[in-house]
């Protein structure tokens, strides 16, 4: 239910001989095996379950609630408000995050190209964001960064007439994209350094020296050399930021109001707060259909690529 | 490649030679304003991880000022109640759900993604479009089933769990990682391995092993960071036999009273591990993502 | 550049090394159980009260060297949602859950809890009639206790006497809503707080004072045909009076502040009153970690109509029915909730640690007693004068002060203290907030109506 065709039509990276069509087959396959089958195992079939819950009308606090109630679940979901803001939550979040992101992590990427007295030191401290613990992350900017009273980002504006201000409620879904994009920023970065190292430098240097100005060697040359691998940070960090549920939990628990709950906080609310287990399935299944539909976008962005060399800058 | 008119201009030698100087001063000139940029920078987005361990070593009255404190004098205390408050069988939890789970992704995604990639099956997009799409659905929808799953078959609150959830959740992007490293293996090799009669076991070892082993610990490291940092299948279905790190870091938060100085110290602790893995394995996290998005 | 094989000797010996310590010190986690005896696992709220038990059970496993004890211990709404989760799908996880007077007269009424009577009985010297009446009412079902108290709570009004003397402000004893009004726009500075209420969301939460002052201005969440009262003009006068006080002289931050910030604000000096529960004490009279230690002044949680107001609120502990071991999770409740575990921790970790409310032996120890003298009575007389039975001017279908007993109030509180929290952070009127807390209730009270 949730295998997702190709939009393309695939391109083989060589042509098969006719010996290797005839070898293939089973004993070919085989290796794919247990992977293909864990996976099924472990991820479809929950929702599948997920999709027979969503019928039924279930509280877990109401013993004996549990009966079959239709579609009724899903006219709910489409008739709740509350969906629909925290689905266009998940949308600016998720955007926002990811772009903003992939710009201070190109950069930073830029900047780290560059040699420069201690170079391996700061990029030693610009990855580090990455690797610190989601949940520890957003304790810490909501405690000792952005709190009103005692928090260091306040401090570091009072000299600008800013008091205690309240960053977390003023501007719930911009704190929570602040500490995303600051975890997430290292992730692109590297995707990007990654990119810029194994750019050939002869040429740049060559448009250098031919006085190219910086940024038209930028735009001209190195930009479509990276286009790659930007998407593959646009697409893994999209897949990761959709599905983030730490930072929103720890920050705001989707506060004030539902003004920076998300997909996936909402449906944990439905499901562990209200205890409507139906109600929360009807939007997971919902959440399942709308990210297949994306999704479908989304790899057509990744195809291009996986799809290498045809496409080479 | 056809690109700016300037490139394609025809200098004398001699002012391209004086260009050249000029370019190398200049770029010297340049080194240390780029030098002070990317310390700065470095420094801004390192500087909540400092704090964070600057604040660890406080008491908590100390963590709680209006004006925050450079120069204080550093107290162990904190640390102290971390580890009395029985922080070992956390780490043995996360230790173990990481190791054993990085490894059972490795065991399975290595020939998938062999597979995939030396020698095409039919549908190999169907099936690597099937394994990414996995990673794009939102557990959150998925946990009522998983719980009552675990709960049928006494494994809630079990290491083991959470072993298989981290694999099911690192598989689809070791696939695809690793996928990408063995498309590296240049096919004259395997060929030329093919025809000496070489057993596959020794051509795997000896031919594409070498080739492919950075791509293997960057994906590694990968499944490690996301699993020893997981939280969300660890809070929603372990207790205490089970409980792994971002559970115990949790529970720092009190509903009572001052406890940043004591959350700092926690999670600097918890973040210690992956933070040390990543900084030594870094070049090696840069080239296997560089492979990544080649192929 | 470090070499490829050193990288991979490095990760490896990392590894190896991770392993051992998981095999050496995990292996009792890792491989579950084993050993002699029975472990009984505790889920509780990593309040301080909760921490200090934690840090004595070694003392228990002492005394009772074939029980071993295991907790979990988070925050209130994580706590509340795994333990929920667990008890009522029989997960069977725990053995001892803490809960409170919302949970448990539901949850004994669906058989998901252990009667303790029998138990209570069988224990020479626990003194079940110590507890305070109120909480015996609250934690009972058909006249038998399904969980016993580990601490009980009301509400009152804590304000700092130095700073009312030094401007010459006189706080009754019973004030009203509108004298406390008066006094935070008095005494709100630019850095200082004129009056520190909980404005972030949950049921727990900015409901649980919202509530108290909604009964105080007289209006309620229901009448007796469940028909939802929240748009009646007495609810918003009560609402508004709470959030516009909250707004002009509320800490700042206030969308997000709970128990936790509060205490800070206020234990840093930064406050000049408190309305909150009152076991906040511990907090704010501990002189380790407050500043105001000392200078505190008490009065009755403010009314409108000179009846009682403050919230009735338990932390207690029951057994699931799935426990396997029962007797020793009761051994355990036992000493927990016992008076020699009162007196334990005054002896070995401050009097000021007294997990308060409870029993009234407490306060008769001496050194509880003198160090309990200001706040201590005030304590037992507000937690005497609530009647979750009929906590509202005109009569209600429900029980509970600051909570209404029924199982869909999690989830109703909740959305309804979501849309306060937005109301005191601006993003909308106390109108539209209340016109979408009606339409939750009145959800919930449709289901009521039939039955």
């Amino acid at each position: 239910m949730t295998a997702i065709a190709p939009p393309v039509a695939s391109a083989r990276r060589r042509t098969k001989t006719r010996s290797e069509m005839r070898r293939s087959g089973w004993g070919r396959r085989g290796p794919l095996l247990p992977a293909l089958v864990f996976t099924i195992i472990v991820t479809q079939l929950p929702f599948l379950v997920t999709l027979y819950y969503s019928l039924e009308s279930w509280s877990l606090v109401r013993p004996g609630s549990q009966h079959f109630t239709g579609f009724s679940n899903y006219v709910q979901v489409f008739e709740d408000s509350q969906f629909r803001t925290t689905a266009l939550n998940t949308v600016i979040m998720t955007v926002g995050t990811v772009l903003i992101a992939m710009l201070i992590g190109v950069g930073l990427a830029l900047v780290l190209d560059r040699k420069f007295i201690g170079r391996g030191v700061v990029r030693t401290l610009l990855i580090t964001p990455f690797l610190i613990m989601p949940v520890g992350a957003a304790l810490l900017w909501k405690t000792t960064m952005f709190d009103p009273t005692f928090g260091f980002v306040n401090f570091i504006l009072r000299p600008f007439g800013i008091g205690h201000f309240d960053w977390v409620s003023s501007f719930p879904l911009g704190s929570v994209m602040i500490e995303m994009i600051w975890q997430w920023t290292p992730f692109m970065m590297l995707l990007v350094l990654a990119g810029l190292q194994s750019q050939p430098k002869d040429i740049i240097e060559a448009a250098g020296c031919d006085g190219a100005r910086p940024f038209a060697i930028f735009r001209e040359l190195t930009l479509p050399h990276l286009r790659r691998y930007i998407e593959l940070g646009v697409v893994l960090g999209a897949i990761y930021v959709v599905n983030d549920f730490d930072a929103v939990y720890m920050m705001t628990q989707g506060g004030p109001g539902i003004s920076s709950a998300n997909l996936p906080f909402y449906i944990y609310q439905r499901a562990f707060l209200g205890f409507q287990v139906g109600q929360a399935a009807a939007m997971g299944v919902v959440v399942v259909v709308a990210t297949i539909i994306i999704a479908t976008f989304a790899l057509r962005l990744i195809f291009t690529s996986f799809s290498g060399t045809e496409q080479a800058a | 490649m056809a690109t700016s008119q300037s490139i394609t201009a025809q200098p004398t030698a001699t002012s391209a030679a004086a260009r050249r100087r000029r370019a190398r001063r200049k770029r010297h000139g340049n080194s240390v304003t780029w030098g002070i940029v990317g310390w700065v920078l470095g420094i801004v987005f390192f500087f909540p991880v400092l704090w964070m361990v600057i604040t660890s070593f406080k008491t908590e009255a100390g963590a709680y000022t209006n004006t925050p404190h450079i120069i204080f004098s550093p107290t162990l205390s904190q640390y102290r109640a971390v580890f009395d408050s029985g922080v070992w069988p956390y780490v043995a939890n996360s230790a173990f759900a990481t190791i054993v789970s990085t490894l059972l992704v490795l065991l399975l995604a290595t020939p998938c993604a062999f597979a995939l990639s030396l020698r095409p099956v039919r549908k190999t997009r169907d099936v690597l479009f099937f394994f990414i799409s996995t990673k794009m659905l939102p557990v959150v929808a998925a946990i009522i089933p998983i719980y009552i799953a675990a709960r049928d078959l006494h494994m809630l609150d079990n290491v083991f769990t959470l072993v298989i959830l981290y694999t099911a959740m690192n598989l689809p992007i070791a696939v695809w990682m690793m996928r990408s490293f063995f498309l590296e293996v240049p096919g004259e090799l395997l060929e030329a391995a093919e025809m000496d009669g070489a057993p596959l076991r020794r051509t795997v070892v000896e031919v594409i092993l070498p080739v492919v082993a950075p791509g293997l610990a960057a994906t590694a490291l990968i499944c490690c960071i996301f699993s020893w940092n997981e939280f969300f299948f660890a809070v929603n279905i372990t207790a205490t036999k089970a409980a792994t790190m971002p559970v115990f870091l949790v529970g720092f938060i009190s509903s009572e009273g001052l406890y940043f100085a004591q959350l700092a110290a926690a999670a600097t602790v918890a973040t210690l591990p992956v933070v040390l893995a990543g900084w030594v394995a870094q070049r090696q996290l840069v080239r296997g993502l560089s492979f990544g998005a080649i192929k | 550049m470090m070499s490829r094989r050193a990288f991979l000797a490095g990760t490896g010996g990392a590894a190896a090394t991770l392993a051992l310590s998981g095999c050496a010190l995990g292996a009792d986690q890792v491989f579950g159980g084993g050993g002699s005896g029975s472990t009984i696992t505790v889920a509780i709220v990593s309040n301080s009260q909760m921490q200090d038990a934690i840090s004595l059970t070694y003392l228990f496993e002492r005394e009772h060297p074939g029980i071993h004890l295991n907790f979990v211990s988070l925050p209130e709404n994580e706590a509340r949602a795994k333990i929920t989760a667990d008890v009522s799908t029989q997960g069977g996880e725990f053995d001892v859950v803490m809960i409170s007077n919302y949970e448990t007269p539901m949850w004994s009424r669906n058989g998901w809890l252990v009667n303790l009577q029998p138990y209570i009985n069988a224990t020479p010297g626990y003194d079940a009639a110590d507890f305070l009446p109120q909480l015996r009412a609250t934690l009972s079902y058909q006249g038998d206790l399904y969980s016993v108290p580990f601490y009980g709570e009301s509400s009152f009004l804590m304000y700092r006497k130095d700073l009312m003397a030094k401007a010459g402000i006189t706080m009754p004893t019973r004030p009203t809503w509108s004298q406390v009004r008066a006094i935070a726009a008095h005494l709100h500075t630019s850095d200082q707080t004129g009056i520190c209420l909980r404005g972030d969301p949950g049921w727990g939460e900015n409901l649980a004072p919202i509530d108290t002052v909604i009964n105080a201005f007289g209006g309620r969440w229901f009448n007796t045909n469940w028909q939802a009262q929240l748009t009646t003009p007495v609810v918003e006068q009560a609402v508004s009076t709470y959030v516009s006080m909250l707004q002009k002289y509320g800490e700042p931050g206030a969308p997000e502040a709970g128990f936790s910030e509060c205490a800070t604000l206020y234990s840093q000096g930064d406050a000049a009153m408190w309305y909150d529960a009152t076991s906040a004490v511990s907090t704010i009279e501990d002189p380790a970690s407050s500043k105001v230690a000392g200078r505190n002044g008490y009065a009755w949680a403010p009314t409108q109509d000179g009846r009682a107001s403050g919230w009735l609120y338990t932390w207690s502990l029951a057994i699931p029915s799935t426990c396997t071991n029962k007797q020793q999770a009761w051994d355990f409740i036992s000493w927990m909730t016992s008076k020699s575990y009162i007196r334990t921790v005054g002896e070995k970790l401050g009097w000021s640690h007294v997990p308060p409310g409870s029993r009234f032996s407490s306060y008769q120890i001496p050194q509880y007693k003198k160090l309990s003298a200001v706040y201590g009575p005030l304590t037992l007389a507000s937690i005497n004068a609530t009647d979750s039975a009929h906590p509202t001017k005109l009569p209600v279908p429900y029980t509970g002060v600051q909570f209404l007993d029924i199982p869909e109030f999690e989830d109703l509180g909740t959305n309804v203290s979501e849309q306060f929290s937005a109301a005191i952070a601006g993003q909308q009127t106390v109108a539209s907030a209340l016109s979408q807390a009606q339409k939750y209730a009145q959800a919930v009270g449709n289901t009521y109506q039939h039955t």
